[in-house]
C-alpha cells in the first residue's frame, strides 16, 4: 500500500563538477542577500540528520555582528549505516569546496575547515589537491578565502556541531550548551556556519540550476534530493541519490531482497521500522504528512528475517556506549543501564518487566541528555523494543 | 638530543603552539610513534604550556591517540551492525588465527596490533577494516590472510607508505 | 527587565540571569546537583532540567537564560519524574556504604536525595573505576564515590590554575583525576584542598589525623600541646550550627582543654612572632636595595606563610623563589618554639612533647613532612588536623560545645595582637606587616582609620596600595618621600600573574602578600562547608571584630613575643631565628 509517494531517482550530486570555476565566479559577486534567499526558497534541509532549513543557517550568520567568521564543512561521518560524504569528497569535492567558499561571501567568512573524520585519512591526498588547485584559482580571481583540513581521531561524538568546535579548539569532544547557538557563538566562539558535506553540495546545485530545479523535486516540507546509503540485506547496496518524500514500502520494493523484515532509517539514532508499517512511512523531514516522517542522515539499513533484532539493538546500544561522551548523567550512565538492562533481561536474569523501565529511562534520556546523541537513543531503543518485544526476551 | 623532542618541537613550529593546535600535534606525534607515551605527552605540555594532565585528558578522549604501545601496524576491525551481519567474525577469527593474537593485543614481534573500531564507512562493502590508514573492504577470511601477508612481507623490504584505498 | 512565568507565576528579572537564579529570586530552589554559584556551572549532571514550553527537550536551568515570555515549570509531573530517574542513575555508579563513609550526613547526594524522595532503586550494576590514592599527606582521592560533577576541574584549572584534575577516557570509563595513574602525592598538586571544599560527596577528602592526636592525648608519656590559626575561631562555629561570622574563640579554647589538651596556645602569637622576622627581613632587603645596591637584594619579597602558595611556586616559578620571604609559617614556628624555648623554660623533654595544629588548611599536613620542617632531629609540629576535623574529635568527645563557657590560650604562646589575628583573611598578613614596618620606619603609628588599609581588604582577586613614607627616622633616611608598593593577591591564579610580572621584570611592587586560597585562610581547604562569597564575607568581617575588639592591635607591642625574644631569640633574624624560625625551598619539576 502506498500513499502516492513514490520513489524516484535524481542525479544533481554526482553530476560533473566541471563547471565549479564558473559557479564560483558567478556567484561570489551576487548579493549575500539574494545567495539568502535562493537558499529559503529552495527550503534544503541540513543533510547530515538534524534537518536544520540551510537558508536560516546562513542568514543567521551573516546577520552575526564580528569580524571574524568560519565556514565548516562537518565531514565527520559517523552515523553507522551513513558512506555518502565519502563518496561526495572523493568524486565531486570541487562542488564542496565552492560551497563553503559561496557561504563565506555570504556571511562573511575568510577561512574555511573541514573537519575530516581520521578513519578518512586515505581521502586527504586527493582532497589537499583539490584544495591546492581550488585555492590557485581563487587567488587568480581575487577572492580571499583558506580553505584547510582538520582531522578528526576517532569520536563519533564529533559530529555533534559544537564537540566539534571543542574538538578543533584542542580540547575533549564534549558537546556545549546550546544556546548559544553556532551562528553566533561556534568555532573559537565566533559565528559559525557548519554544514554537511551533502548539504553543502545540493547548494551547489541550487546556485547551479536555481532553487526552483531543486524545489520542484521531492515534496511539502522535505524539497529536494537526498543521498541515501543502502546496505544491509540488499542486493543493490550502495548509494543512490533519490527525491525526498517517497513512502517506505516503494523504497523496499526497489531495495529489498524480498524478505525484508525491518529497515533502521537514519542510522543507530534513527528508527526501525517493522514491515507493517513501510507503507505509512514517509521519508521526510516534517511529521504533517500522513503515518511518521522521519529526519534523516539517509542511513537506509535493511535486516531480513534471518537478523536478531536483539542482536541489533545489542549493537547500537554498544556503539552509544563506547561513543557517549560521559558528560551527562543520563547518557553516559544510562546507555551502560540500557546495555546491561537488555542483556540482563535476554539473560533471564531480570523479567521481561525491566524492558518498561528500560523504556522510561529512555525516555528520560530523550528530554534530559545535553546532546543529540543521549537524545536519540530512544529512538531506535522504542522502536526495536516495542516492535520485537519478543526477541528481546526469547 | 631526544627524537621525540625533536619531533614536537618540530610539529609545534609547523602547526603553531596554541591550545587549538593541539589535536594536529598529538596526531603527529602517533603518525609516527604509533603511540603517545607518557614522555611525549609531558614534553607537548612543556611545550605548548599546558597542564600535562590537559594533554592526557584530551588525548586519552579520542580512540585513535593510542596511549598504550602499539605495533607497527594497527588493524581495526568494524564491529558496527552491518560489517558484522556480513561476516566480521570469521575475518576477525582469521586474523586472530593468523597473527596469534586478541582484540587489544600485539605480536611479540611488535608488527601487529588489533582492535575494534566503530563504522568506518563502508557498509556497502562490508566487512571493512584500516590497517594505519588504508582501508580494505569486501573481506573474507580468504581476502584477509592475503593482506596480511602482504603486510608481513612489507616489514622486510622497509615501510612502505601508500594511503589508499584497495577492494 | 525581562518577563517570565515560573510555575504560573509572573515574575520580572534581569537580561543574562540564568532560569536558575530567576527562580531563586522568586523564592523557587530548582533542585540542583553541579551547579555551584559562581565556582561551577556546566549544566552536565542534568538534574536541574525544567520544562520550558515550546521546548523540544527539557532545559539545565543553571546555563539557560530567559528569554522574553519564557514559560518555565519547575515541578510539572515530567519534570518531577525524570529527575527521579536521573538521581537513579547518580546512585547506580555510587557505592551505597553511606553508613560508613565519612561525608555521611554532610553529603549533597544524600541532600539530594531527600528533596528527591525515591522509593526504589531501579538501576544497578555497573561501576566505575576504583582508585584510592593514599599518596599525599593532605588529600585522599576514593574515585568510587566519585559523582562525576567536575566541580574539582573547575576549581583546579579554572580558580587556581594549577591544572591537576581533568577528565580522562570517554563515556562510562571516564574518570576524574591526575594524569593515568599518577598519584596525587608524586604530582604538582599543591595541597590547597579547595577541590576537598567543593566535592558533594565523598570523594575527595583531607587525610585524616584525629586517629593519632587521639592517640597522643592519652598517651601518658607525652605532653601534648594545642594551637589553633586565626581563621578557625570564625568558622568553627558553623560545625555546631552557629550562623557563619560567629566567633566562638572563647568556647574553642575550653573544648581543646576538655579535649584533654595539655597546653592551648595561639597560633596568633606565633603571627606576631612572623611579623617582627618578616617586617625585619623585609627593611633589610629595602635597606640594601636602596643604599648597597651591590648586595643585589631581591625585591618584591612575598611572604611565605601558605604551604599550597609555596608548592605552587616551587613547581612553576622556581626560579623566581629568591623572592619568598624565608620565615617559616607561623604555626611552624611556634611549634619549633615550644620544643626549644617553651620545653627548656618548663624543664620538659622535648622528644616527649607533641605538637597539633588546627588549621583551616589542608596544605598544611603536607607542610609538616618538609624535610626543613625538622629542628634539632625533632618534627616542629606532629600533626595538623582541620576545622572540620577538630569539630569531629569535639563531637566524638562528647562535649555539648554550645554550652562551654568561655576559656583562654595558655602562657607563654597564647597572647597575641589584633594584628595577628587578620593573618586569617586575604590582606590580612600586608596589613599586620605593616602597623609594625611603617612605625619602626617613622616612629608613628600608621595613619590609618582604625588601623586598616583599605584598598587590601574584601574579597578581590588582586589588590594593591601605595603608602607613602613621610618623616622617616634616621635610620630610614634612604625611604624619605617613597612611595612603598604593596600588592595582595588569595587564589593561586593571581599568584600567578604577578609572578609573571616579576619574571618579566615589570613588577613595581615592593612586598607582596600572596594565600593559596581565594579569600585566605577564612576559606582554606580545611573549613567547613559550605564555603561561598557570602560566608567569606561574614567570616572575614569576624576576623576584623576580633582584631577591632582588643586593646593590643600591634605585633612588636605584644608583651610575650619581647619577653621570647629578651630571654631567648635575642634579636629578629639573630642566629636562634634563623635555626628555628627560617627555612629553604625546594625546586620542583613543572610537571
Amino acid at each position: 500500500m502506498t500513499t502516492g509517494y513514490q520513489l524516484k531517482r535524481a542525479d544533481f550530486i554526482f553530476k560533473n563538477q566541471n563547471d565549479w570555476e564558473e559557479i564560483l565566479s558567478k556567484n561570489i559577486i551576487r548579493n549575500p542577500q539574494d545567495l539568502i534567499n535562493d537558499l529559503i526558497s529552495s527550503e534544503l534541509k541540513g543533510r547530515g540528520g538534524a534537518g536544520f532549513p540551510t537558508g536560516l543557517k546562513w542568514k543567521l550568520s551573516a546577520e552575526a555582528v564580528n569580524d571574524t567568521k568560519y565556514v565548516i564543512c562537518n565531514a565527520d561521518e559517523g552515523e553507522p549505516g551513513t558512506f555518502k560524504d565519502r563518496e561526495i569528497l572523493s568524486k565531486v569535492p570541487f562542488k564542496v569546496l565552492t560551497a563553503m567558499a559561496v557561504c563565506g561571501h555570504v556571511i562573511g567568512a575568510k577561512e574555511g575547515y573541514i573537519y575530516l573524520r581520521g578513519e578518512y585519512f586515505f581521502l586527504r591526498p586527493e582532497l589537499n589537491k583539490a584544495i591546492s588547485e581550488f585555492d590557485y584559482y581563487c587567488r587568480e580571481i581575487n577572492f580571499d578565502f583558506t580553505i584547510r583540513i582538520f582531522m578528526g581521531s576517532g569520536a563519533y561524538i564529533c559530529g555533534e556541531e559544537t564537540a566539534l568546535f571543542e574538538s578543533m579548539e584542542g580540547k575533549r569532544g564534549e558537546p556545549r550548551n546550546k544556546p548559544p547557538f553556532p551562528s553566533s557563538s561556534g568555532y573559537m566562539g565566533k559565528p559559525t556556519v557548519i554544514n554537511n558535506v551533502e548539504t553543502l553540495a545540493h547548494t551547489y546545485t541550487i546556485f547551479k540550476y536555481g532553487a526552483k530545479r531543486f524545489y520542484d523535486l521531492g515534496v511539502q516540507y522535505s524539497r529536494g534530493s537526498k543521498l541515501f546509503s543502502v546496505s544491509g540485506d540488499t542486493p543493490k547496496p550502495g548509494i543512490y541519490e533519490l527525491e525526498l518524500g517517497m513512502s517506505l514500502s516503494d523504497f523496499v520494493d526497489e531495495f529489498g531482497d524480498g524478505d525484508t523484515k525491518a529497515v533502521q532509517v537514519g542510522g543507530a539514532s534513527g528508527f526501525l521500522v517493522p514491515r507493517k508499517r513501510f507503507g505509512e512511512t514517509v521519508i521526510g523531514f516534517q511529521g504533517k504528512l500522513t503515518g511518521i516522517s522521519l529526519p534523516t542522515g539517509g542511513s537506509m539499513m535493511l535486516f531480513n528475517s534471518s537478523r536478531s533484532m536483539f542482536n541489533v539493538l545489542d549493537n547500537y546500544l554498544e556503539f552509544f556506549r563506547e561513543e557517549s561522551c560521559g558528560q551527562c548523567t543520563p547518557c553516559r550512565v544510562g546507555c551502560q543501564q540500557l546495555l546491561n538492562g537488555i542483556k540482563a533481561v535476554k539473560r533471564g536474569e531480570k523479567n521481561a518487566m525491566y524492558l518498561d523501565k528500560l523504556l522510561r529511562l529512555t525516555e528520560t534520556m530523550q528530554y534530559t541528555a545535553k546532546c543529540g546523541l543521549g537524545q536519540s537513543i530512544a529512538n531506535s531503543f522504542s522502536s526495536i523494543v516495542e516492535n520485537f518485544r519478543e526477541e528481546m526476551i526469547y | 638530543m631526544n627524537p621525540i623532542s625533536d619531533l614536537i618541537r618540530n610539529l609545534a613550529d609547523q602547526h603553531g603552539r596554541n591550545r587549538q593546535n593541539l589535536l594536529p600535534i598529538l596526531q603527529g606525534v602517533v603518525e609516527q610513534e604509533k603511540y603517545l607515551s607518557e614522555y611525549s605527552m609531558i614534553e607537548i605540555a612543556r611545550e605548548l604550556d599546558l597542564p600535562a594532565s590537559e594533554v592526557y585528558g584530551t588525548a586519552t578522549f579520542y580512540s585513535f591517540l593510542e596511549h598504550k604501545k602499539m605495533g607497527r601496524y594497527i588493524i581495526r576491525i568494524c564491529k558496527t551492525i552491518t560489517c558484522s551481519m556480513k561476516g566480521k567474525n570469521q575475518v576477525q577469527l582469521a586474523i586472530q588465527d593468523m597473527l596469534k593474537i586478541g582484540i587489544g593485543e600485539t605480536t611479540a614481534d611488535g608488527n601487529f596490533s588489533l582492535l575494534q573500531t566503530n563504522c568506518l564507512g563502508f557498509c556497502h562493502m562490508a566487512p571493512a577494516m584500516l590497517i594505519n590508514n588504508d582501508m580494505f573492504t569486501e573481506l573474507t577470511p580468504e581476502k584477509v590472510r592475503e593482506i596480511l601477508s602482504v603486510y608481513m612481507n612489507k616489514k622486510k623490504e622497509g615501510e612502505s607508505n601508500d594511503n589508499r584505498l584497495s577492494t | 527587565m525581562i518577563n517570565i512565568t515560573i510555575n504560573n507565576k509572573a515574575v520580572q528579572v534581569e537580561e543574562g540571569t540564568t532560569i536558575f537564579e530567576a527562580a531563586k529570586q522568586n523564592n523557587v530552589i530548582i533542585p540542583h546537583f553541579c551547579y555551584m554559584e559562581n565556582v561551577h556551572q556546566i549544566g552536565s549532571c542534568r538534574i536541574c532540567v525544567v520544562e520550558v514550553e515550546g521546548g523540544k527537550t527539557l532545559m539545565a536551568s543553571c546555563v539557560t537564560e530567559v528569554k522574553e515570555g519564557m514559560v518555565v515549570h519547575t515541578n510539572s509531573d515530567r519534570v518531577r519524574s525524570v529527575r527521579k530517574v536521573i538521581y537513579e542513575l547518580m546512585l547506580s555508579d555510587h557505592p551505597k556504604e553511606c553508613l560508613s563513609c565519612w561525608r555521611n550526613q554532610n553529603c549533597e547526594l544524600q541532600d539530594l536525595g531527600n528533596l528527591i524522595q525515591i522509593t526504589e532503586f531501579r538501576y544497578e550494576g555497573a561501576k566505575s573505576k576504583d582508585i584510592i590514592d593514599t599518596s599525599s599527606p593532605s588529600i585522599v582521592r576514593d574515585s568510587s564515590k566519585c559523582i562525576l560533577c567536575r566541580r574539582c576541574v573547575t576549581v583546579c584549572n579554572d580558580i587556581q590554575g594549577v591544572g591537576l584534575m581533568n577528565p580522562h577516557h570517554r563515556g562510562f570509563s571516564t574518570f576524574i583525576g591526575p594524569s593515568e595513574d599518577e598519584l596525587l602525592g608524586e604530582s604538582v598538586c599543591t595541597n590547597c584542598g579547595q577541590c576537598v571544599l567543593v566535592c558533594p560527596v565523598g570523594a575527595l577528602k583531607e587525610k585524616d589525623s584525629t586517629s593519632i592526636v587521639w592517640d597522643a592525648i592519652f598517651d601518658k608519656t607525652k605532653t601534648v600541646v594545642v594551637q589553633t590559626a586565626p581563621a578557625v575561631r570564625a568558622a568553627l562555629g558553623e560545625v555546631f550550627g552557629y550562623d557563619p561570622g560567629t566567633l566562638v574563640t572563647g568556647k574553642m579554647a575550653s573544648a581543646l582543654h576538655e579535649l584533654g589538651f595539655d597546653y592551648v596556645f595561639d597560633t596568633n602569637f606565633a603571627a606576631d612572632l612572623t611579623i617582627m622576622e618578616e617586617g625585619s627581613e623585609f627593611l633589610g632587603r629595602v635597606k640594601d636595595a636602596f643604599t648597597s645596591p651591590e648586595k643585589a637584594a631581591v625585591l618584591p619579597m612575598i611572604t611565605s606563610c601558605s604551604p599550597g602558595w609555596i608548592k605552587f611556586i616551587e613547581h612553576r616559578y622556581p626560579g623566581q623563589l629568591p623572592h619568598l620571604s624565608s620565615c617559616k609559617s607561623p604555626h611552624m614556628m611556634l611549634g619549633a618554639l615550644t620544643k626549644s624555648y617553651f620545653a627548656e623554660k618548663m624543664n620538659i623533654d622535648p622528644a616527649k612533647i607533641f605538637v597539633v595544629s588546627v588549621m583551616p588548611c589542608t596544605a598544611k599536613k603536607f607542610e609538616i613532612t618538609r624535610p626543613e620542617m625538622f629542628s634539632n632531629g625533632l618534627a616542629d609540629v606532629d600533626a595538623v588536623i582541620t576545622t572540620r576535623e577538630l569539630g569531629r574529635m569535639i563531637k566524638d568527645g562528647g562535649i555539648d560545645f554550645r554550652f562551654l563557657p568561655d576559656g583562654e590560650f595558655d602562657s607563654p604562646l597564647g597572647l597575641s595582637s589584633g594584628a595577628a589575628d587578620i593573618f586569617g583573611t586575604t590582606g590580612g598578613v600586608m596589613e599586620a606587616a605593616l602597623r609594625t614596618v611603617y612605625e619602626l620606619v617613622t616612629g608613628r603609628e600608621l595613619p590609618t582609620e582604625n588601623f586598616h588599609i583599605q584598598p587590601l581588604s574584601g574579597l578581590s582577586r588582586i589588590k594593591t596600595a601605595d603608602l607613602k613614607i613621610e618623616n622617616p627616622l634616621a635610620e630610614f633616611s634612604f625611604l624619605a618621600d617613597v612611595t612603598v608598593k604593596v600588592a595582595v593577591t588569595s587564589g593561586l591564579t593571581g599568584a600567578a600573574e604577578l609572578l609573571d610580572e616579576i619574571k618579566t621584570g615589570k613588577s613595581p611592587y615592593h612586598f607582596i602578600e600572596i594565600m593559596g586560597c581565594p579569600g585566605g585562610c577564612i576559606s582554606g581547604g580545611g573549613q567547613p562547608r559550605p564555603v561561598n562569597d557570602a560566608i567569606r564575607t561574614k567570616r572575614l568581617e569576624a576576623i576584623y571584630r576580633e582584631d577591632e575588639g582588643k586593646a593590643l592591635r600591634k605585633s612588636h607591642e605584644n608583651e610575650d613575643v619581647k619577653m621570647l625574644y629578651r630571654d631567648y631569640l635575642g634579636i629578629p633574624l639573630g642566629h636562634k631565628s634563623h635555626e628555628l624560625l627560617h627555612t629553604i625551598y625546594i625546586q620542583r619539576s613543572k610537571n
